[in-house]
């Protein structure tokens, strides 16, 4: 009786949310700063209470639950609901999501404030909560979804409101639309991703008649294998689009041009997290068909890789911790396609701990830059006030003495991203490695490779970072942000500490709570030679990224070290490898030039020609007719006559 | 019976003729004229047809009253005659085309369809007469009396209005002038 | 006595010299009393009618058709001044404003 009335709570984690931001939308701007971030944050929190309220019901009751709200769609056979599923894959989601989305809306409070003083618009403040609270509300939708169709509404609503914040600032950026560009790439290249997902939606409504998860589960375990296929890769489009796995990864490094609590929440802790739910969700269907799986796998593992190696090349904070969360992407992404859902599950909840954590942190750093910039530019002519990038690692350096809370709890982030024992990183990826160890020895080596790489460039990062000399007036001046910006990275770094106790070898909790809706997924055992080894390799990675950039100082502007020892292949990784001018060159050229072709030619030749011959051609022709509409009455009379004369010729002949 | 067909003979040829000098007189003046020996003439006619009350009531108000009116609006405007010339290029000559061939069609309808033999009888003295139209008038057909009144009211009124109109506004302005001047 | 065909013949007579008038005549007092004949040709129609079947209905359809024509007429004369005073002409093909 009273596990049913804290089910029925459910709802409550999405409404709460849109409560918060109606009332924003409508009161905000007589609230002021202080109120419209007190409304999302307590949205935010309260939808975390529930979720913690759930996942105590769920600990009674581990059963899946579905909570009905109301009708949706009756047409027919076709019957869905706004129905909640509570069962503990969701509910772990919800968590997830909810709790880091709660501390970086009161991270967000305090960076936000700055930032639309910095940006110049402070009017954008309330939009951005509105924006953040309607984020909240789509990715819960998404994750506690009973059918796909719902989840498909939260998925198209956290590309929305990706899209939105990506281009917040959508006047700044390069020639003043760099933002708009880059939101605009994440949106296209996510519907590219979208399309993928609504075939595999298709698929199954055509197929199986439902939409509703355990009714397709059901059906599906009857289905011919090479359906399945199909619909699982359909839906691993939509899982490269959104989770930014290769092809399809090249929007979220773009989308860094967001504010950094954007790019923390959303780009780093739990959208790009949705297409690992999605698979996790999907399970019974990818455990019928091991070519799915085993495609799914080589993505994850290829991006994880792929993405490292780009990592180590970017100066740019911000881009080399989007090319790691798109890395990490790639360790869950592979983990679900070896069927190690518990691991991949539990890499998604560390990484959105430390990644966000990261991302706040990075965000605290730019922040003191861009404090010590305008501290700096007092004595500077005013015309290149401007001309610092606050974001450019190689204008900092020694920050560790002028913010040292910050520089604590980003040391936190990158050992426990490095996977350092016993930070949760360590924990998590460990158990990816141990699988692809025992299912696939090559993607083992792949992922080895990628984790390495990792601890390089979190290395390089710190080094460039926090120690060293300042390499600019700016980084001289940074200080430490204040506490409602510190105070949640400290709870974060806590919680990237110990966050590996959640599944700890031997123990599995996470495993033992998933098992309520991943019942067929075998506990990956500990491997002591594994663990050991790829702390061996985390070790090392940072133990070179010292000898490269922490052991001689980097002096002001200089090349980097790496660069002179690797070469082009340095050049190589700089440019991404070229893949946003592959693009260009292979699909976008090609394609702009067939539709300026449709454009010009068909379009404006042949089916506006059509129209407009057919527009000018009534209007000739009516200017004929205008004729007998010459205001002569007796011209009138003489066709009414007219019609007489023929009427009655028609009575006498008839 | 001889005499009878002299009568409408002749008065047949008048109201033929009649009509057509008024179609082709240049004169307005004329035009009106001939109108009024017309309605005069198909007056005599409805006597024949024993009508004497509607024969009577066509020369009063008709040849009496209505064009009588045409008469005072034509000298009033100064309208008798107007240039003569056709501006609308081809439209007298469609015109006249499609007149003959109206007035062909009805022939031939009088001619194929139409009872010659059918013959109007001479009617009796009490039909038509003044006192069976005002009984038939005033019991039956009290209500669409009562109603020609109306409109013929509301005709009035209408036609006051109309011509009145250039007054009104014409006596605004005086008055506005001297008030003007007033307070000058 | 008179076939009935020859009243027709006479109305019909009198209705298409009216049209003819309404459609050649550029007077527009001229227009109005060929819509009189045309009037007066139906009146002519339904007396002949209203004898040859001994009804008086059909006679007293003329006494209305008349009233309703002096109604027209008052009115219709009064818009011709009215008309005059505006354009200073009663030629009908000056009153072609109403054109597309």
């Amino acid at each position: 009786m009273e596990n049913n009335l804290l089910f029925s709570l459910a709802p409550w984690a999405v409404l709460l949310p849109v409560f918060g931001l109606l009332l924003n939308l409508v009161f905000g701007k007589r609230l002021g700063e202080k109120g419209i971030g007190l409304i999302a944050s307590l949205a935010t929190g309260l939808a975390f209470l529930v979720s913690v309220l759930l996942a105590i019901a769920l600990s009674r009751h581990p059963e899946a639950t579905v909570v009905p709200l109301a009708d949706w769609i009756t047409v027919g056979q076709l019957n869905l609901a706004w129905a909640f599923r509570v069962d503990t894959l969701s509910v772990t989601m919800m968590l997830a999501v909810t709790g880091v989305g709660t501390l970086i809306h009161v991270y967000a409070t305090g960076y936000m404030h700055k930032d639309v003083r910095h940006q110049g618009d402070p009017g954008s403040y309330r939009r951005f909560f509105v924006y953040f609270n309607l984020f909240i509300v789509a990715m819960l939708l998404l994750v506690s979804a009973n059918n796909y169709l719902m989840l498909f509404v939260g998925w198209e609503g956290v590309g929305l409101c990706s899209y939105l914040l990506i281009g917040f600032w959508f006047n700044k950026g390069a020639e003043g639309i760099g933002n708009a560009r880059a939101a605009k790439k994440a949106f296209v290249v996510n519907r590219i991703g979208d399309f993928g997902l609504l075939i595999a939606i298709f698929l199954l409504f055509w197929n199986f008649g439902t939409l509703e998860f355990d009714g397709i589960f059901a059906a599906a375990a009857k289905a011919a294998p090479a359906l399945v296929l199909v619909i699982t890769l359909f839906m691993l489009l939509g899982v490269t689009g959104k989770s930014a796995q290769l092809p399809l990864y090249v929007w979220l490094p773009d989308a860094m041009a967001g504010p950094t609590p954007v790019s923390a929440l959303i780009h780093a802790a739990t959208m790009v997290t949705a297409g690992v739910y999605l698979i996790a969700r999907s399970s019974p269907l990818y455990i019928q068909v091991p070519a799915a799986q085993m495609t799914v796998a080589w993505v994850g593992a290829l991006t994880a890789l792929f993405a490292a190696t780009i990592a180590v090349g970017q100066y740019d904070i911000k881009k080399v911790l989007a090319y790691s969360t798109i890395s990490q992407l790639g360790f869950m992404v592979a983990a679900v396609g070896m069927g190690a859902y518990v691991a991949g599950m539990f890499h998604l909840v560390t990484h959105a701990f430390f990644k966000a954590l990261l991302f706040l942190a990075a965000g605290s750093v730019i922040m003191g830059m861009e404090h010590g910039e305008e501290q700096s530019a007092h004595g500077r002519a005013p015309g290149d006030a401007h001309s610092l990038d606050p974001q450019d690692m190689r204008n900092m350096g020694g920050l560790q003495g002028r913010m040292r809370t910050t520089f604590w709890v980003y040391l936190a982030g990158a050992l426990a991203l490095s996977g350092i024992a016993p930070l949760s990183g360590f924990f998590s990826k460990d158990e990816i490695l141990a699988a692809a160890f025992r299912n696939m020895p090559v993607l083992f080596i792949l992922l080895l490779a990628a984790a390495f790489l990792t601890a390089f460039y979190m290395g390089r990062q710190i080094f460039m970072v926090f120690f060293g000399k300042a390499r600019s007036a700016a980084a001289e001046q940074a200080h430490e942000s204040p506490p409602v910006i510190t105070v949640p990275l400290i709870i974060l770094a806590v919680l990237s500490v110990v966050g590996g106790a959640l599944n700890l070898p031997g123990v599995h909790s996470l495993g033992h709570w998933l098992e309520g809706s991943l019942a067929h997924t075998p506990t990956v055992e500990f491997i002591a030679g594994v663990a050991l080894l790829s702390l061996a390799v985390a070790l090392a990675g940072l133990f070179l990224a010292w000898m490269v950039y922490g052991q001689r100082r980097m002096p002001f502007k200089d090349t980097d070290p790496l660069a002179r020892s690797l070469g082009g292949l340095f050049t190589a990784v700089y440019n991404k490898w070229w893949v946003d001018e592959l693009y260009q060159a292979v699909i976008l050229r090609p394609y702009q030039q067939l539709s300026d072709l449709l454009a010009r030619t068909v379009d404006m030749g042949w089916i506006d020609g059509t129209v407009n011959g057919l527009g000018s051609a009534a209007r000739s022709f009516a200017g004929q007719l205008r004729r007998l509409e010459n205001g002569y009455v007796r011209s009138y009379a003489l066709t009414i006559f007219l019609g007489v004369v023929a009427i009655m010729a028609y009575l006498f002949f008839r | 019976m001889l005499i009878t067909y002299l009568i409408f003979g002749v008065f047949g040829l008048v109201v033929a003729a009649s009509a057509l000098g008024m179609l082709l007189s240049r004169n307005a003046v004329y035009s009106a004229l001939f109108l009024v020996l017309n309605f005069a003439t198909v007056a005599v006619l409805y006597l024949i047809l024993g009508a004497p009350f509607i024969a009577l009531v066509q020369i009063t108000v008709y040849a009496g009253s209505i064009m009588v009116l045409f008469l005072f609006v034509i000298m009033l405007l100064g309208a008798e005659k107007m240039p003569p010339g056709e501006p609308l290029r081809g439209h007298r000559w469609l015109a006249i085309v499609f007149g003959l061939v109206f007035l062909a069609e009805l022939v031939l309808f009088l001619i194929y369809r139409g009872g010659m033999q059918a013959v109007v009888n001479a009617p009796s003295l009490e039909f038509g007469s003044p006192a069976a139209v005002g009984m038939m008038l005033f019991q039956k057909y009290t209500l669409p009396f009562e109603v020609t009144g109306f409109i013929l009211v509301v005709a009035t009124v209408g036609a006051i209005l109309f011509t009145r109109g250039e007054g009104f506004k014409s006596r605004k302005r005086t008055l506005g002038i001297t008030s003007g001047d007033k307070a000058e | 006595m008179i076939p009935i065909d020859y009243f027709v013949g006479l109305s019909v007579l009198m209705f298409v010299v009216g049209i003819a008038g309404v459609l050649l005549r550029r007077n527009a007092l001229v227009v109005f009393m060929s819509l009189e004949l045309i009037l007066n040709a139906a009146n002519l129609l339904f007396v002949a009618f209203a004898a040859y079947y001994e009804l008086l209905a059909g006679q007293l359809f003329v006494f209305f058709v008349m009233t309703v024509a002096a109604a027209e007429v008052a009115v219709g004369l009064a818009l011709i001044v009215e008309i005059f005073r505006a354009k200073k002409s009663i030629d009908v093909d000056q009153m072609s404003s109403m054109k597309g």
